[in-house]
């Protein structure tokens, strides 16, 4: 490792309300399941050094529908939403994307809040939960807040969270119509994406993208063509000039676009 | 810091945040747990915490509080599936094989070849391109090998 052992400061929480005090207190960088943060400070690319350990809370590691809302709760990890029939139910490409996030060691420990909290324009469940509009539930010791998973990041790896709250939950509402997830990388397991696609087919298609932008997106240009009658081609057009991808080590912007738009063609001929 | 250590009772005083990996080769002084990339991305650290198998290297050493812990040291030494993956010849250099075996132990009964390659899917070996690995599991379950080579080569 990288960091030196002694320099580090993890303290560990062992309930919602005792977390969510030391970190209005105290500057702490919270842990989940250590998939994202373990991996930087491996690498030498983290700078905090006080941990405050988030695990333990129980509490934050239930699935339950509310009225007809789904709550996922942060620390639920991907074996459990892999295992989880009300999610299988409400939102099958939570459970697809899922299945393809690391190897089952990753699955074990990754949780849907890291996911989210991280940042990253590549994390595989954003995609699915801005293609159906979930909420993120944000709560600090004396306040929660909800916030559209949407309006959610305000730049790369930028978010509305602030320092003194945590994700505890994500909410997502009842989805009509079919749901369609791809993820294209190097292999099935393991590999960051280069392209990500959830998309929801109803009247008003819902349309997402992981890894095509700083952040993940929704494309809601093309979005608006499919949903005025317009065609798949002028759909496809739409999004070939709406999609502002960059390029980097795992691909080119030219190939991310390209596949963007045939990905955009599946999911329509795969859902008519 | 208090948990099961391969079946006994352990108190440990480790920095919370130090790597369990770390931990359990430095302190416990059990060095078959391997360090590939220190990324979670090989499993060669591969352990199970509570039964499941996860990345020592990735995980802070906090975080095995009040659980039970095995690595490859737990199995005992005379694992059937230790000395099949000797005999198949599913361990060459052998970083991988303590990883590998650690984490076949979540399979269940009468896996398919699918099912091992999903539950190995985290594991990465540079010399036996993994049919003699996945020959190990097999036949350690007491299943047939698929009679399409091609089949059993690909990691997919
Ligand atoms: C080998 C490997 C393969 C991977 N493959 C994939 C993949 O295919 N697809 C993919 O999307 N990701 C992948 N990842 C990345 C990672 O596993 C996921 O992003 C995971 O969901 C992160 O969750 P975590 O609980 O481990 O987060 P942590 O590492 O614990 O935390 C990540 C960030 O979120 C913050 N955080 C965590 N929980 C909360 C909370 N409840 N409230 C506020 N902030 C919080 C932390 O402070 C930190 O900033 C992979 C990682 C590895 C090591
Ligand atoms: S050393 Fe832990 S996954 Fe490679
Ligand atoms: S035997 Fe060498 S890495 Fe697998």
């Amino acid at each position: 490792m990288r960091a030196a052992v002694s320099a580090l400061d993890m303290r560990r929480a062992t309930s919602l309300e005792e977390a969510l005090k030391i970190i209005r207190d105290e500057k702490r960088m919270p842990v989940a399941g250590a998939t994202d943060v373990y991996v930087a400070m491996n690498f030498g690319t983290l700078v905090p050094k006080q941990f405050l350990d988030i695990w333990a809370l129980d509490e934050l590691r239930t699935i339950s529908s509310r009225g007809d809302t789904l709550v996922i709760g942060a620390l639920t990890s991907y074996t459990s939403l892999i295992q989880s029939q009300l999610v299988a139910d409400r939102v099958p490409m939570l459970v697809q994307a899922s299945r393809l996030v690391g190897g089952v060691q990753i699955q074990n420990r990754g949780t849907l809040g890291g996911n989210i909290a991280n940042g990253s324009p590549a994390a595989d469940g954003v995609p699915v939960l801005a293609a159906v509009d979930a909420i993120v539930v944000l709560r600090s010791a004396d306040a929660e807040r909800r916030v559209s998973i949407n309006e959610y990041y305000t730049g790369y790896r930028q978010t509305m969270m602030r320092a003194d709250e945590l994700i505890v939950a994500i909410e997502i509402s009842p989805v009509e119509g079919k749901q369609w997830f791809r993820k294209v990388g190097t292999r099935a397991a393991q590999a960051i994406s280069k392209v990500v696609m959830a998309a929801v087919r109803a009247p008003s298609p819902r349309i997402a993208f992981g890894s095509v932008a700083a952040t993940v997106v929704r494309a809601r240009e093309t979005e608006r063509v499919l949903s005025s009658g317009g065609s798949i081609e002028d759909a496809a057009e739409t999004l070939g000039r709406e999609l502002k991808p960059i390029d980097d080590v795992r691909s080119t912007a030219e190939y991310r676009r390209r596949v963007s738009v045939n990905l955009l063609r599946r999911f329509w001929a795969d859902t008519e | 810091m208090q948990f099961v250590l391969n079946g006994k009772p352990t108190t440990l005083s480790a920095n919370p945040a130090a790597r369990l990996i770390d931990v359990l080769r430095e302190e416990c002084l059990l060095t078959g747990v391997k360090e590939g990339c220190g990324e979670g991305e090989c499993g060669a650290c591969t352990v199970l915490i509570d039964g499941e198998p996860v990345c020592s290297c990735i995980i802070p050493a906090g975080q095995v509080e009040g659980t039970e812990v095995v690595t490859i040291e737990g199995l005992g030494g005379n694992h059937p599936l230790q000395h099949l993956f000797m005999n198949e010849v599913g361990a060459q250099c052998g970083i991988c094989t303590p990883g590998m075996i650690m984490a076949a132990m979540k399979l269940g009964d009468a896996p398919t070849l699918d099912d091992i390659k999903t539950a190995l899917a985290g594991n990465l070996c540079r010399c036996t391109g993994y049919s003699a690995i996945y020959r190990a599991v097999l036949k350690w379950k007491g299943m047939p090998e698929p009679d399409t080579a091609g089949e059993m080569s690909v990691m997919e």
